[in-house]
C-alpha cells in the first residue's frame, strides 16, 4: 500500500467523515423529534393526525433510503422545491429515522401499563401530568436500546448520500478509486473511517444501555426479595 | 350523622354485559374501618375503583363531604386527592426512587415546599419501617415493602378516606402480616378506610362492619362480630364456609 | 395540449420497463435471501455449540457484518474483486455474494435465538414422552424455531429487498437506471419526469414491501398464542 498516498488524502476523507457526521447529527436529531411527536399522537389516538403518522410510517419503512433521497432530489426540483445535498440528506434521513424512532418509543409507551396511570389518577394527577412525570420518562428508558440501534443503523445508512452528490465518504472512496486507481488505498480509509465513526457509537450506546436499563429502574445485580 | 362518603342506588355495567354492580347503597362515616368480601368477581374492586372516579358509572351518585362527584368534574383530581387509594400490584414509579414516589404527588399535585413534605415523607417511613430504604428503587423491594411504600405515598396527600384493593393478594404469606400490621396501626390511629380483601382473620381485627357482595349486589351487612359468628342469609354462610377446611369424611 | 407529466409512465413500454428494472434488484434479493436462509441455518447450530473458538469466530463474523454500512462492503467486493482477482465481476454477482455474506449473519444470528429461546424442559418432556433425539427435533423443537423465527426472517427479506436498491450505486442496471434513462429520453417533451418517475419507483418498492411487512406482523401475532 502506498503510506505516501493515504497520508496526502488522509485530510479528505477527515473532511468527509466531519461532513456525515454534521449530517448524520442533524437527521438523527430531527428523527428524534418526528419519532417523538408521532408517538404521541399516536399513544393519544388524536383522530386524523393519527391516520396520516399511520401513512407516514408505513410509507417511510416500506422505502429504501436511497429512493427516498432520489425522489428529494430529483423529483422536487420538478415542482419547484429546490433542495441542496445537505438538505436533501438531513431531511431524508430525518423521514427515515421518524418511524423508527416513533415504533421504538412506542414499543415503550405500550410498556407502561395503563394501571401506572390510574395509581397516578388516584393520587391526584391531572392527565398531562401524569404524562410527563410517570409514563414519559418511564417510556424513554425503557426505548433506550432500541434508540441506540436506530442511531447507528441512520449513521451506516447516511453511506448512501454520495448518490444526491454530497461529498462524503463514499464519494471520496469512490473519486479516488476513479482517478488514481489507488483501490486499496481508498477502500482501506474508507473502510477505517467507517470504522472510526461506528465503533466507538456502538461502544458508547452499550454502555447507554447499560447504565439507563441498570441506574434508572434501580435494577442492579444485588436485589432483594 | 359524620357521613364522609355516601353511594347511592350506584350501577355499573361494562359494554353489552351483565351489570357488574346493581343498585348499590353504601356509606362510610369518619373514622369507620368497612370491609368488603367477596367471591371473586363480585364486583367489589370495581366498586372500589368507582368510588375513587377511576371507572365511569352508569346512575347513581357518590357523595363527599355533602357534595356530589363525578369523574367529569373539572375538579375531579381535588375529589381525588381526598380518596387515598392502594392497589393490589402497589404500581410504585419504576423510575423513581422511594422517597421521589412518595414526594411527587406532594409536590406536583399539591405544590408543597418539598423540604416539609420530605420530613413527613421521613416519619411516615419511619412508621411503617423503611427509613433505611428511601433512596432504592422499587425493583430492590421485596413485595411486602413496596406495599408499605404504596400506603405511605397515599397517605402523605392527607386523605380523608383510604381505599385499599386486595393489597396482599400479591405477596407471599410471610409478607401478608407486615402489611396488615401497618393498617391496623392506621384504623386504630382514626383512618377512615374501606378495604376489599380475602383475608378473613385481618377482616375480623380490622373492621368496624363488614359487606358481604355477590353478583354485583350487597347480600348482607353487618357488625363483624355479628357477620362472622352469625351470618344472616345462606349466601354469607357458605362464602365463609369456604374459608374452613376439615377433613373430609370418606 | 397541457403536458401531463405522468403520461411519460405509459408510452411505448415504459411503465413495464420500470418493473422490469425492479425484479432485477429483487432476483439479487431472492437469491440471496435463499442462499442466506440456507447458510444461515448453518451458522445459526455452529453458534449454539458450546465451543469458544466457534464462538469467537462466528461472533466477529457477525460484528463486522453488521458494523459496516453494507454499501462499503458492496465496494470493497465490487472495487476489490475486479483488482485483486483481475476479472471483472459484474456488480449484479457482487451484490449477491455481499447480501449473501450479510443475509447469513443476520439470519443465523436470528437462528440462533430461535434455538436458544426454546426452553431446556421441551427437550426433556420430549425426552420423557419416551421420543429419540430425531424426534425430539422434527416434532417438537423444530416446529417452535420455525414458529418464532418465521416472523423476523420475512422482515429479514424486506430489508434485503430495500438494501439491495444500492445496487444502482455499482452500476447495475435496474429500476433508477432504467428510471433515468426515460427521463433523459423524455427530457424535451416531458421536463416533469423526474418527478413522477421516482415518485412511481418510490410506490413500486413501497407496493413490493408493504406486504411483506403486513405479512411478518402477522405472522407475529399468530404465533404469539
Amino acid at each position: 500500500m502506498d503510506l505516501e498516498f493515504m497520508e496526502a488524502h488522509l485530510p479528505l476523507y477527515i473532511e468527509a467523515a466531519v461532513l456525515t457526521l454534521r449530517i448524520a447529527a442533524a437527521g438523527i436529531l430531527l428523527a428524534f423529534l418526528t419519532g417523538l411527536i408521532t408517538s404521541i399522537i399516536k399513544y393519544l389516538k388524536i383522530p386524523v393526525l393519527m391516520q396520516i403518522v399511520n401513512a407516514y410510517i408505513e410509507l417511510s419503512r416500506n422505502t429504501p433510503l436511497l429512493i427516498q433521497l432520489f425522489f428529494l432530489y430529483f423529483g422536487l426540483p420538478k415542482l419547484g422545491v429546490v433542495l441542496s445535498s445537505e438538505s436533501c440528506a438531513i431531511i431524508g434521513l430525518a423521514f427515515l429515522g421518524g418511524s423508527y424512532m416513533s415504533e421504538a418509543f412506542r414499543s415503550g409507551l405500550d410498556n407502561v401499563a395503563e394501571i401506572q396511570t390510574q395509581s397516578g389518577l388516584s393520587l391526584g394527577f391531572t392527565r398531562s401530568q401524569i404524562f410527563r412525570h410517570i409514563t414519559l420518562p418511564q417510556a424513554v428508558s425503557t426505548s433506550v436500546p432500541l434508540f441506540c440501534a436506530n442511531i447507528i443503523f441512520l449513521i451506516k445508512e447516511t453511506s448512501v448520500f454520495s448518490a444526491v452528490a454530497l461529498a462524503d465518504l463514499m464519494f471520496v472512496a469512490k473519486d479516488l478509486i476513479g482517478i488514481y486507481y489507488k483501490t486499496d488505498e481508498a477502500l482501506f480509509m474508507l473502510v477505517s473511517a467507517y470504522l472510526v465513526i461506528l465503533l466507538p457509537i456502538s461502544v458508547i450506546a452499550s454502555f447507554v444501555e447499560r447504565k439507563v436499563r441498570y441506574a434508572g429502574f434501580g435494577d442492579t445485580s444485588t436485589v432483594s426479595g | 350523622m359524620n357521613e364522609i362518603l355516601q353511594v347511592k342506588h350506584l350501577k355499573k355495567s361494562y359494554e353489552n354485559n351483565e351489570p357488574v354492580l346493581k343498585d348499590i347503597d353504601f356509606s362510610l362515616q369518619k373514622g369507620e374501618v368497612v370491609v368488603i368480601v367477596g367471591p371473586s368477581g363480585c364486583g367489589k374492586s370495581t366498586f372500589l375503583r368507582c368510588l375513587n372516579l377511576l371507572e365511569p358509572i352508569d346512575e347513581g351518585s357518590i357523595i363527599l363531604n355533602g357534595e356530589t362527584i363525578d369523574r367529569k368534574d373539572k375538579n375531579v383530581h381535588q375529589h381525588r386527592q381526598k380518596i387515598g387509594m392502594v392497589f393490589q400490584s402497589y404500581e410504585l414509579f419504576p423510575h423513581l426512587s422511594i422517597m421521589k414516589n412518595i414526594l411527587l404527588a406532594p409536590v406536583k399535585v399539591q405544590k408543597r415546599n418539598r423540604k416539609e413534605a420530605e420530613k413527613e415523607a421521613e416519619v411516615l417511613l419511619e412508621r411503617v419501617g423503611l427509613s433505611d430504604k428511601k433512596d432504592a428503587f422499587p425493583r430492590q423491594l421485596s413485595g411486602g415493602q413496596k406495599q408499605r411504600v404504596a400506603i405511605v405515598r397515599a397517605l402523605i396527600m392527607h386523605p380523608e378516606v383510604l381505599l385499599l384493593d386486595e393489597i396482599t393478594a400479591a405477596l407471599d404469606p410471610e409478607m401478608v402480616r407486615e402489611v396488615l400490621q401497618v393498617v391496623l396501626k392506621l384504623a386504630e390511629d382514626g383512618m377512615t378506610m374501606a378495604i376489599v380483601t380475602h383475608e378473613m382473620e385481618f377482616a375480623k381485627a380490622v373492621a368496624d362492619r363488614v359487606i358481604f357482595m355477590d353478583q354485583g349486589v350487597i347480600v348482607e351487612e353487618n357488625r363483624t362480630k355479628n357477620f362472622f359468628a352469625y351470618p344472616q342469609t345462606e349466601r354469607a354462610k357458605q362464602f365463609l364456609n369456604t374459608f374452613h377446611y376439615e377433613a373430609l369424611e370418606i | 395540449m397541457q403536458d401531463l407529466g405522468i403520461q411519460v409512465l405509459f408510452q411505448g413500454r415504459n411503465f413495464i420497463r420500470l418493473w422490469e428494472g425492479l425484479w432485477v434488484t429483487l432476483r439479487i434479493a431472492v437469491i440471496a435471501m435463499g442462499l442466506s436462509v440456507l447458510l444461515g441455518f448453518l451458522l445459526g447450530m455452529l453458534m449454539t455449540i458450546q465451543n469458544r473458538t466457534v464462538r469467537c469466530i462466528t461472533r466477529l463474523y457477525l460484528e463486522t457484518v453488521r458494523i459496516l454500512p453494507q454499501l462499503v462492503l458492496l465496494f470493497l467486493v465490487y472495487f476489490g474483486a475486479a483488482k485483486h482477482l483481475g476479472l471483472n465481476i459484474s456488480g449484479e454477482a457482487a451484490a449477491i455474494i455481499v447480501f449473501t455474506f450479510w443475509g447469513t449473519a443476520e439470519m443465523g444470528d436470528l437462528v440462533r435465538g430461535a434455538l436458544i429461546a426454546t426452553p431446556k424442559h421441551q427437550y426433556e418432556s420430549a425426552g420423557g414422552l419416551g421420543m429419540n433425539r430425531w424426534q425430539t427435533y422434527f416434532y417438537v423443537i423444530i416446529p417452535q424455531t420455525i414458529r418464532r423465527l418465521l416472523p423476523p426472517a420475512v422482515n429479514l427479506l424486506t430489508r434485503m429487498i430495500k438494501t439491495t436498491s444500492l445496487v444502482v450505486l455499482i452500476g447495475v442496471v435496474e429500476v433508477v437506471k432504467v428510471g433515468k434513462q426515460i427521463i433523459d429520453a423524455s427530457r424535451y417533451q416531458t421536463p416533469t419526469a423526474a418527478l413522477w418517475i421516482y415518485g412511481v419507483i418510490f410506490i413500486m418498492y413501497f407496493i413490493v414491501c408493504y406486504p411483506f411487512s403486513r405479512l411478518s406482523l402477522w405472522l407475529e401475532k399468530k404465533y404469539k398464542n
